[in-house]
């Protein structure tokens, strides 16, 4: 746990010392808000829905982005020799990077905070609504975390990192759009398996368990194979 | 503190690691000697943790790598050859990191600090960024790593490749000083590095050992070791059967034009040698005494496996 935390706070604090987090966080404060704009002041809408919608697909590209360099980067430099001696789980180090790059999420997020705040000012939004919205986009969030940081322990190429996540991310995301050309029971079942299907819930203000279930197992399961990834690296 | 017991690596199909078995004492300094691509990288990666043996075991400090890599990672300070360092910290924060790491509390850490990079010299550059530093200071900074978390044993590979004369020897001192109270296994392929740093030297090649012992031995042998170079005039076949049979003689090879033979130090054949040339009606025509320095030690145990075989 110890370790967990000193390994994130050390990937969170070389985040802030490189440019593509802020690029990053630059971009997805951009878009989200012009869309954020849109819905609020074209559509009269007092919710954040422009913000969540537009935010979700953005961050299946920005977290292949931001996942990128985690382990990539190390195996390409060899610091990866010094994590993978020190006494430290492979977990820990795994986790540790997972929380360091959670915790730019997280302060991407909280920058878009003033979207509700301007909402309260100015109108009477759900508040249960936005509640259940960020935590959809959290939860959506991590897992594509998850699955770049999967993505970059296969390989010290930092390019192939991000495309494979991307692959990734997009196939999860679009299966429930293509499921629709499906017959209809396998469709359905393919359904319950797209990063996609949920999502809408949260947004409508709905905090559905399966969703919930769905979000975070998915995150557990491509942290489990990220780990077994590194632990495999001792066996070459 | 060191035991390694049949170690055998395969990289996929080539085989780095061929069976090798060494013990290195509690306080002791041994050299691991070899030519690039020999295999000692891959035992140190073994024995840190960073790699797992195809078969084999070894343990560090009493614990098997296999079974409690964390307790041998904790026991161990790794110089890796690579020297990794993260490029986007300073010194400091990067001593702290990795002290952290091991477990050091925050007092410590501090204190620690110091101590390593005093001993290192690296005062005034604790609050640079390593990627603004030569190649002599991140080798530095390799060390200080090392030794953050006062391990027992260290393990460095290669700690003097690519410094300046200057650091070098400041480097060697360092390691000298170290193995006061330390277990220290040291990887070179710089030879006088051996002689001038280590107690015991394992000489090993293409996976395998093929020599240990103590740099006394060595150096006797160095010293001693007598190899003289012949030119007979006769048949080539049946002039190296015959000095193969003089009794003490340890090894011949013909050249083609000449023929060295060896034999142990504290003897001179040299008489009987030209005895049993004369005797067998050949024409001697030239005889010379050559030195044997560690490195003609090194080159044979080396390149002359390939040519026996």
């Amino acid at each position: 746990m110890k370790n967990t935390l000193t390994i994130a706070q050390k990937e969170f604090k070389s985040y802030l010392a490189s440019p593509m987090a802020y690029i990053v966080t630059g971009i997805f404060l951009v878009i989200t808000g012009v869309f954020f704009g849109i819905s609020s002041s074209t559509y009269l809408e007092t919710s954040i829905r422009g913000f969540l919608e537009s935010g979700s697909i953005i961050l299946l590209l920005l977290s292949a982005v931001l996942t990128m360099r985690l382990i990539a980067e190390e195996k390409k430099l060899g610091t990866i020799e010094l994590l993978l001696t020190a006494p430290v789980r492979d977990s820990e180090i795994i986790l540790g990077k997972f929380v360091g790059s959670l915790g730019i999420l997280l302060v991407m997020l909280a920058l878009t905070f003033y979207y509700p705040l301007l909402l309260i000012i100015f109108g009477d939004p759900d508040l249960g609504a936005i509640g259940s919205g960020y935590l959809g986009i959290f939860l959506l969030g991590s897992t594509c975390l998850a699955i770049g940081l999967f993505a970059s322990s296969l390989t010290s190429n930092q390019i192939v990192s991000a495309v494979v996540a991307g692959g990734i991310l997009f196939a999860l995301w679009f299966i429930g759009v293509a499921a629709n050309y499906l017959p209809e029971a396998l469709g359905k079942v393919i359904h319950y398996f797209s990063l996609s299907y949920y999502f809408p819930d949260f947004v409508k203000g709905v905090i559905d368990t399966r969703g919930l279930v769905y979000y975070l197992s998915i995150t557990a399961l491509f942290l489990f194979l990220a780990i077994r990834s590194l632990e495999n690296s001792r066996w070459s | 503190m060191i035991r390694v017991k049949n170690l055998t690596k395969y990289y996929g199909k080539r085989l780095a690691l061929d069976n090798i078995s060494f013990n290195v004492e509690k306080g002791e300094i041994v050299g691991f000697l070899g030519p690039n691509a020999a295999g000692k990288t891959t035992t140190m990666r073994i024995l840190t943790g960073f790699l797992a043996p195809t078969q084999g075991e070894a343990w560090v400090a009493g614990y098997s790598v296999l079974s409690h890599s964390l307790e041998v990672r904790q026991h161990i300070g790794y110089f890796a050859e690579s020297v990794p360092l993260y490029t986007d910290m300073t010194v400091r924060s990067y001593l702290e990191f990795l002290a952290r790491l091991r477990g050091l509390d925050k007092n410590r850490i501090k204190t620690r600090i110091e101590d390593v990079v005093g001993m290192c010299h690296l005062e005034e550059y604790i609050d640079v960024l390593i990627g603004k530093l030569s190649k002599g200071f991140r080798q530095r900074v390799g060390v200080a790593q090392a030794l953050i978390h006062e391990p027992e044993v260290l393990i460095l590979d290669e700690p003097t490749v690519g410094i300046d004369p200057i650091q070098v020897a400041a480097t060697r001192r360092l390691i000298k000083e170290l193995s006061k109270e330390r277990t220290i296994l040291l990887s070179t392929h710089i030879l006088p590095e051996v002689s001038m740093t280590c107690e015991r030297v394992i000489i090993i090649h293409e996976g395998k050992i093929v020599a240990e012992d103590r740099i006394e031995n060595l150096s006797a042998m160095v010293a001693g070791a007598k190899r003289i170079r012949l030119e007979v005039e006769g048949p080539s076949q049946k002039v190296l059967e015959r000095l193969r049979q003089i009794k003490g003689v340890l090894r011949v090879r013909y050249d083609g034009s000449h023929y060295t033979v060896e034999y142990p130090a504290g003897q001179d054949l040299r008489s009987k040698i030209t005895q049993a040339i004369a005797q067998s009606g050949w024409t001697l025509l030239s005889l010379e005494a050559i030195e044997m320095s560690l490195e003609d030690i090194f080159l044979k145990l080396t390149t002359e496996e390939e040519t026996d075989q």
